[in-house]
């Protein structure tokens, strides 16, 4: 059954990210994301990873989605980006060689296998807790400060206009 | 500054105690809570009505004598007097051997009011000199229909045996003292 | 574990939650109305049955039988999707709320809860933060400017809320030191309400779900004297009953909500000391939680009939410079006072 779930999750993942890029309507490209989140939250879960999904959806799909929604929304009514076709091209032919190179070169380091579904306490929330304040306190916090970077840039822009 | 009740807009910048809001939210929810306790000033239509006042002004009726010959004599004065000229008629001679269906020679064979130009202000009562025409305290019934609202004299008149009791309206101290 | 026994219990939990959860939205746009006539001195709706308690039926037929209209230029999909998601995101949080504390059926003991999530309080923060999707997707699938407006102010108000609101979950979780309800409603057990511990913590979270649910003094999204009818101007029949419906769910989801997680839940005082058998004790428990519940839910319609609407401004200078300063503080505090 969890090997069921799995597969579906994972075409759905899969379904939902191709619609992002191939459909038209940029709303539709923001829905199928969202529900690309979902089935990426419903991995977790199945990974045993509870809180890891809670924050998932929360962070993702509750805030930062809402927020590219906000802004297509409304800027629909404005049409193309300005970018030339040959640009495109170079450019998505550019990013689709790099996400390449990057996939063959995970499959070569490690094996790809269906992870191993154990209900451990591994997910649990003290558990996170304890690894992301004691072993990786160091990168935790550097990412604070990224992100600390980056309010304060958003306020510097926000206060120039 | 007449009612020394006037109030000069000043835009004062709220104290750090009113700026908290929770006082004034507080008082607002025990005046609405004390309304949850008062007397409901609904009237609850169908089962209960208004009060109407005792000279209410509504549909009026075309009045009979006491031997139930019609008073109207079709002078028009009503219609002079009306002014939004809802009143419309056409008199008739009265034939022999009609005495006691009409109390004058001339009567109105054809009478009506239209209630929808009407605004009940009474100034027909005032008119008639025959005490024919007065305004009681009836309402107009409501219709989806424009003709139902055109009033015929068959309509406005009393019945013999179903009299529409007007003395309230004879009792007013102004009509009296005129009188 | 996944007996039979187990998927019957938890399939009769389920749907009762779900009836109970829509029997009462129902009966709160009931009370709505009576509760606003009396605030006003009327007497509200008395027609359909005694005292008007046929009205939610009559309400729901309405809906039903008119005739639900797509606009010519909405885009179809999208415009039926929003309510439903409404819908759907306002009956979600229902699924780990604890209702009581367990029966005791055959032989079996039956939680009266229908997940114990072990994260259960960011669950609800996350459905809570999906709830704003059907107002979003709705208002802009209409095509309509003014729904369209109301779609930004609803998902800029509901993200500036949803900071504060997460601050004050966080000290509230910090002095609980855990994130499952039902945990944090045990622990409140005798009389310990975190409404004593966190009465900062409580006012804020309290105002946030206000904003949340856009109840009255927040309902900008839906102000009828700027936006016509906000993001549901250009619905119509169950589908305008969809989303109506959904704000009296989350009233009703929120008022639990707090209180399970500020007044102790199913706790009441005395509980042990009765004497009586487990399943009364329980029963009697569910009958306090959801008096606590209605009690909290009065409060929303009180506080709808009394205070004028926010302006706009005003709302995003609540939400920014007052609440989440004060939830940051709440927390700074909290977080001290228990290191010490």
């Amino acid at each position: 059954m969890i090997l069921g779930l799995f597969c579906f999750l994972s075409l759905l993942t899969i379904m939902s990210a191709l619609s992002v890029i191939l459909s038209r309507n940029p709303v539709y490209s923001v829905l199928s994301l969202i529900l690309c989140f979902f089935s990426i939250a419903g991995h977790y879960i199945l990974l045993s990873a509870p809180f890891l999904a809670v924050v998932h959806i929360i962070v993702y799909a509750g805030a930062i989605m809402v927020l590219f929604l906000f802004v297509i929304m409304l800027m629909m009514r404005t049409s193309d980006v300005g970018l030339t076709s040959w640009v495109k091209r170079i450019g998505s032919f550019f990013v689709v060689g790099v996400l390449g190179v990057t996939i063959v070169a995970l499959m070569q380091r490690g094996t790809l296998v269906l992870p191993r579904y154990l209900a451990s306490v591994e997910g649990s929330v003290s558990s996170l807790g304890r690894v992301l304040f004691g072993q990786y306190a160091i990168p935790f916090e550097l990412s604070t400060i990224l992100f600390l970077s980056a309010v304060v840039g958003v306020v510097m822009l926000g206060k120039k206009s | 500054m007449l009612t020394n009740r006037s109030k000069v807009v000043v835009n004062k910048t709220l104290t750090f105690s009113e700026s908290l809001y929770f006082p004034a939210i507080f008082r607002g929810l025990m005046i609405t809570m004390s309304h949850l306790f008062k007397r409901k000033v609904t009237v609850r239509y169908p089962e209960q009505t208004r009060v109407f006042s005792p000279v209410y002004r509504g549909l009026h009726v075309l009045k009979r004598d006491e031997k139930g010959a019609e008073r109207c004599t079709a002078c028009g004065l009503c219609a002079v007097a009306c002014p939004a000229e809802a009143i419309t008629m056409v008199a008739a001679e009265r034939e022999p051997g009609q005495e006691a269906l009409f109390r004058e020679e001339k009567y109105a064979a054809q009478y009506e009011i239209n209630m929808l130009r009407c605004i009940f202000c009474g100034l027909c009562e005032e008119a008639c000199p025959k005490e024919a025409i007065y305004l009681t305290p009836r309402l107009v019934p409501s219709s989806f229909k424009r003709e139902d609202f055109f009033w015929k004299k068959e309509r406005l008149l009393e019945t013999v045996e179903n009299r529409v009791d007007v003395s309230r309206r004879l009792m007013r101290p102004a009509q009296k003292g005129a009188a | 574990m996944l007996d039979l026994f187990f998927i019957i219990q938890k399939l009769i939990l389920v749907s009762a939650v779900l009836a109970i959860t829509l029997v009462i939205a129902m009966y709160t746009t009931y009370a709505e109305r009576k509760l606003a006539a009396f605030f006003q001195d009327r007497v509200g709706p008395n027609r359909a049955g005694p005292f008007g308690i046929l009205q939610p039926l009559a309400d729901g037929l309405k809906f039903m039988f008119k005739e639900a209209f797509i606009p010519a230029n909405a885009n179809k999909f999208l415009f039926v999707l929003g309510p439903s998601i409404s819908m759907i995101a306002a009956c979600m949080a229902c699924g780990v709320i604890p209702w009581g504390s367990s029966l005791m059926i055959m032989g079996h003991e039956v939680p009266l809860q229908i997940a114990d999530l072990n994260v259960g309080v960011l669950y609800l923060f996350g459905v809570v933060s999906l709830g704003v999707y059907g107002i979003m997707i709705g208002g802009w699938a209409s095509n309509n400017k003014y729904a369209l407006l109301s779609t930004i102010r609803a998902s800029s108000q509901m993200i500036s809320y949803e900071i504060a609101m997460g601050i004050a979950l966080i000290a509230l979780t910090l002095s609980t030191g855990t994130l499952s309800l039902k945990e944090i409603v045990s622990l409140q057990h005798g009389g310990h309400w975190n409404v004593w511990v966190q009465p900062l913590g409580f006012i804020i979270f309290i105002i946030c779900a206000f904003a949340e649910t856009n109840r009255m003094p927040f309902d900008l999204p839906e102000c009828e004297t700027e936006l016509v009818g906000g993001y549901h101007t250009e619905y119509s029949g169950m589908q305008l009953g969809f989303y109506l419906f959904a704000e009296y769910i989350n009233m009703f989801v929120s008022s639990t909500v707090m209180a399970a997680l500020y007044f102790g839940g199913f706790n009441f005082p005395f509980l042990n000391s009765l004497g009586l058998s487990h399943n009364l004790v329980t029963l009697l428990g569910v009958g306090v939680f959801f008096a606590k519940i209605f009690a909290l839910m009065f409060f929303f319609i009180w506080i709808r009939w009394t205070i004028p609407r926010f302006r706009y401004d005003q709302l995003m200078r609540l939400g920014w410079k007052v609440l989440m300063p004060l939830a940051i503080f709440n927390m700074l505090v909290t977080a001290v006072l228990i290191l010490l």
